[in-house]
């Protein structure tokens, strides 16, 4: 079995920094070896951002960092300092849900719902940054985000159909 | 269908009851759940994959600042696992490591990183024993013996069955086939890895979370493990974040995290890391098979005679009934009028398998398909022309003694030849394209538990308060598939409101009434059936109390829009919290319950409890395929299916599950190996997984799905709830087969095992091309030593179910013996 460095106690949580988290600025204390997806999750109590394989496998800890797609179990929260962060549950707005989740949720696209935070946040970076992307697009976007339930066809379908949600509410 | 029937909630598409969660990411998965002075725990896992444990000397690691407790196989000796017929798991091995990952001891720590340090502070002495790596090897090697118990040496369980006389059915026929095939094993690979929580509650009973698909029988192995009345025990299946099977044993990481919050007095959380996801493994069973089948000319099928050799890892799991069920369910989809099924699962020296979607049928269902795409090719009739010619027919018991209830699959393979284009496709592609097509079949819900009992297979409790709010409390499991959907549409379209107005508990023991768990494709038949005893029950009582009221005839009132109407003068209503009000004053607090159990089957042989099930679903795929012949690199660009589900309760979610099965059935097909290798003798000679890690185990990614055109083919079956029949395994079966036929109708070679890997496809070529066979897969089946065949005349020979040559079922006094094994 591998064999981890000794920490001694006392070193724990001895890094601080501070980052905005899904637009609300916070300080956050953490041993400084943690990646930003334990942060996230144990110090900072986001739940949301899933655990698959700890090693950017799964793509089921996405998030956005400074608006890109990272994989948050391959960033060391230390890296975050001053930075922006957004999660699956930064998606919603005024109680209102994102037209993505809205999508995902109407259309079948969540099943279990393990990889779903992980593919939203990776499809809402695609469409800040293509409002109009193809299927292809689409299935590229999220080429490394597995999903073991849906097959993906009715997450491209909810993806699509988050498109024209948005565009419709554009329009004049 | 929907306007015919009336009916408002079910057969209409809908945003599942548990959407909002997921998609806001508030669903509380077992690793998700953070309380108060939790500890964490890690298991030091075996190195070795087969050693006897002399020594294990944890002085060093309860040394180590911030560890609390370390435990052995000493301190949980007593053995369970999830058949009666297979208790031998021990939470933490006491004497004896049986495969590379099966845990030795645990540490529980402050904090999850002191746990892992720790680990290495545990000094175990082991002795080597020779690994036991195939099941040629199991059958080769009977000592040293991997398990104590088990048919002999290395063989943990023969099976010979005989449905009429085979060896004559083979001289009535004008044609015999005869051939192998290889069925490598595969992983669930679900999203989360399983976790789980323990806690003594504050009045000092246990409570367990855990990502688990079967919190009843997790409870029954916690209360026999520690040793508890069942009744201090509170299991809580948390959502599965995917389970496909692979969570439906109790496992040795829930045992340990709930001896370690008794020992403690605080909560112990497990977590574990991918690469232990794969040492739990239960995945599918390696099987090779060997059919051998006699046919009429016009592709009448006279007989047929299979034999199965699994290779089970190291512990029982499920595989006693997985071993049945590589036999069970060929005579499902077509007439076979005599049959005979020889299996045998050995133990070998890997991660135990057990039940993963399709449980033990996806191998032999391959097998069958393909050997049929041969026979329709030598006796030059089109393989779905062969295939309608010879298919079941409803309410038939096979010669098996299944009782078989609506059968369309006839009507699925003439929806997916029209759609796919079948007729101009089929031997008229250009070399490197082609389609294949591949028929199955699968239970709506095991007929039998588990264990033994004659107790309901599922529970639904409703309470309606007065504020018009319905509560349902089951212990069935949300593993994804919509349980929890399921039970709320159907009460909702009982009582005439929304699924919204309805809060759903489920997969909690102390909550609610028993459901046997996520698993054989049970839940939406069982729980459902038992949600609309619970709600025609509640309806009953709202109803009486409102006719008084309306003074109307009880019989004419209509539940709906949230209001109980006169169907003959809608004008007279009450609001449905107002009826629920006029009850409650009448007939005091309102609570109902419904239950249900699976009707008795006619199949009385010993054996014969896996297999029946109320109903079975039916399932057609074409699919199309391009293979280049220079790298042997295959392409699925589309794929047709027709499943017969009876009635699809939200049809959103039931295309959901027919594109996942597509999708699961894909990856086996193509790419899915749970694979083994030996370490270099200067090392330890270990024999180690391949890839334990989700980069290198391939599963097919957002890039590789093709288009997928489903059918749904809806005639409501009396048994399921609103004629509802299975979706969640059905639909991966066909994949398999249908994508080897594929790939002969492409490139003219057969890959007769399964994953079809481009190495497979240029090896056949180059056979091809020499001249010889144009064929990859297994040549030899290895002798095993068949024990006497249980002779069950079929009903078409006089038979009554029970076998000619056993005592009969009702003369077997004892129950014991009888523990019925089903998944």
């Amino acid at each position: 079995m591998a064999t981890f460095p000794i920490f001694p106690q006392e070193s724990r949580k001895t890094a601080q920094i501070r980052l905005t988290l899904n637009g609300e600025e916070m300080d956050v204390a953490f041993a400084p070896y943690k990646t930003l997806l334990e942060v996230l999750r144990e110090d900072l109590g986001h739940t949301g951002t899933k655990h698959g394989c700890e090693l950017g496998e799964c793509g089921a800890c996405a998030v956005l960092l400074d608006g890109k797609p990272v994989l948050s179990c391959l960033v060391l929260a230390v890296e975050c300092d001053g930075r922006s962060v957004l999660t699956v549950e930064g998606l919603c707005e005024d109680g209102r849900l994102d037209p993505l989740q809205d999508a995902f949720a109407d259309l079948g696209a969540a099943q279990c719902g393990y990889c779903t935070p992980g593919i939203l946040v990776t499809a809402k970076a695609l469409l800040d940054k293509n409002p109009h992307p193809s299927r292809d697009q689409i299935r590229e976007s999220i080429s490394g985000n597995l999903c073991r339930c849906t097959g993906y066809l009715q997450i491209f379908e909810a993806v699509e159909a988050a498109i024209m949600k948005i565009a419709e509410g554009k329009r004049p | 269908m929907k306007n015919e029937d009336n009916l408002r909630v079910i057969g209409a598409s809908r945003r599942r009851v548990d959407a909002r969660a997921k998609v806001t990411g508030q669903t509380r998965f077992a690793d998700d759940i953070f309380l108060p002075r939790m500890a964490h725990c890690k298991l030091l896992r075996s190195p070795h994959p087969h050693a006897r444990i002399r020594k294990i000397d944890t002085s060093r690691a309860l040394a180590h600042p911030g560890v609390y407790l370390v435990l052995t196989g000493r301190d949980l000796p007593i053995q369970y696992g999830i058949l009666p017929v297979s208790q031998d798991e021990q939470a933490l091995c006491v004497d004896h490591a049986r495969h590379v990952g099966d845990p030795i001891a645990a540490v529980i720590a402050r904090e999850e990183l002191t746990a892992f340090e720790a680990l290495d502070l545990i000094d175990v002495e082991y002795e080597i024993l020779t690994t036991i790596s195939s099941p040629e090897e199991a059958l080769a090697t009977p000592a040293p013996r991997i398990h104590d118990y088990g048919d002999e040496g290395n063989i943990h369980k023969r099976v010979s069955l005989e449905f009429g006389d085979v060896e004559k059915s083979f001289g009535e026929a004008d044609e015999i086939f005869e051939d192998l095939f290889f069925y490598q094993g595969s992983t669930h690979l679900p999203i989360e890895q399983h976790a789980s929580v323990a806690t003594k509650d504050p009045d000092g009973k246990l409570t367990i979370w855990s990502s688990t698909q079967t919190p009843h029988y997790l409870h029954r192995a916690l209360a026999k493990v520690l040793e508890m009345p069942a009744a201090h025990i509170r299991v809580i299946a948390t959502p599965n974040g995917g389970g496909f099977g692979g969570k439906s044993d109790p496992f040795n990481h829930e045992i340990v995290v709930a001896k370690a919050a008794l020992a403690l007095d605080r909560p112990v959380k497990i977590c574990l890391t991918r690469e232990e996801v794969f040492y739990c493994h239960r995945g599918r069973h390696p099987v090779l098979m060997k059919f051998k089948t006699g046919v009429k000319k016009d592709g009448t099928i006279t007989g047929m005679h299979l034999q199965t050799l699994i290779d089970g890892g190291a512990y029982g799991s499920y595989g006693v009934a997985s071993t049945f069920y590589t036999g069970a369910l060929q005579t499902t989809t077509y007439h076979i009028p005599r049959y005979k099924f020889q299996g045998c699962r050995t133990f070998t020296n890997k991660p135990p398998c057990g039940p993963k979607r399709g449980h033990g049928t996806p191998q032999p269902r391959f097998g069958q398909e393909v050997q049929l795409d041969k026979i329709a090719e030598k006796l030059a009739i089109d393989p779905a022309e062969l295939r309608l010619r010879i298919v079941e027919s409803s309410n038939t018991v096979t010669a098996n003694f299944l009782r078989l209830g609506t059968v369309n699959l006839a009507e699925c393979i003439r929806r997916v030849v029209k759609i796919s284009g079948w007729n101009e496709k089929f031997r008229k592609l250009p070399e490197g394209r082609g389609v294949g097509l591949a028929c199955s079949a699968y239970l709506t819900g095991a007929g039998l538990p588990i264990y033994w009992n004659k107790m309901p297979h599922s529970g639904v409790q409703l309470k309606l308060d007065r504020g018009g709010g319905i509560t349902l409390f089951c212990g069935a499991t949300e593993i994804g598939q919509g349980s929890d959907d399921v039970l709320a549409a159907i009460v909702a379209e009982v009582l005439g409101v929304t699924t919204f107005d309805i809060r759903v508990y489920t997969g909690d023991t102390d909550l609610g009434p028993v459901d046997l768990g996520s698993y054989s494709s049970r839940v939406t038949l069982m729980a459902g059936n038992a949600a609309i005893q619970a709600a025609e029950r509640a309806k009953a009582m709202l109803a009486e109390a409102v006719a008084l009221r309306l003074e109307v005839p009880k019989e004419r009132l209509c539940f709906a829009e949230n209001r109980v109407f006169d169907s003959a003068a809608p004008e007279k209503s009450v609001s449905f919290q107002d009826a629920v009000c006029l009850a409650e004053a009448q007939f005091g607090t309102i609570g109902t319950v419904g239950s249900y159990t699976p009707p008795k089957s006619p199949a009385l042989y010993k054996g014969g409890g896996v297999g029946p099930s109320p109903t079975y679903s039916y399932s057609a795929a074409v699919i199309e395929v391009e293979v280049n012949s220079a790298t042997g690199w295959v392409t699925v660009p589309k794929v047709w299916i027709a499943h017969d589900i009876g009635r699809a309760l939200n049809p959103v979610l039931a295309r959901g599950q027919v594109e996942g099965g597509v999708y699961m059935g894909l990856g086996e097909a193509l790419m899915e190996e749970q694979e083994f290798r030996r370490l270099p003798k200067k090392l330890s000679h270990a024999l180690v997984h391949k890839f334990p890690s989700i980069l290198e185990y391939k599963s097919p990614t957002s890039l590789d799905m093709p288009e997928i055109v489903t059918e749904l083919v809806e005639e409501p079956d009396p048994c399921g709830p609103f004629g509802a029949k299975e979706v969640g395994q059905g639909p991966l079966l066909p994949i398999m087969p249908a994508l080897a036929n594929a790939v002969y109708d492409a490139v003219g070679v057969r890959i007769d095992e399964v994953p079809v890997t481009p190495e497979k496809i240029m090896k056949a070529l180059a056979e091809k091309q020499a001249g010889r066979a144009p064929r990859y897969g297994p040549n030899h089946f290895p002798h095993v030593e068949w024990p006497e065949a249980l002779r069950v005349p079929p009903p078409w020979e006089g038979g009554d179910g029970n076998a000619v040559n056993d005592v009969p079922k009702r003369a077997r006094q004892t129950p014991e013996k009888e523990k019925v094994l089903s998944s």
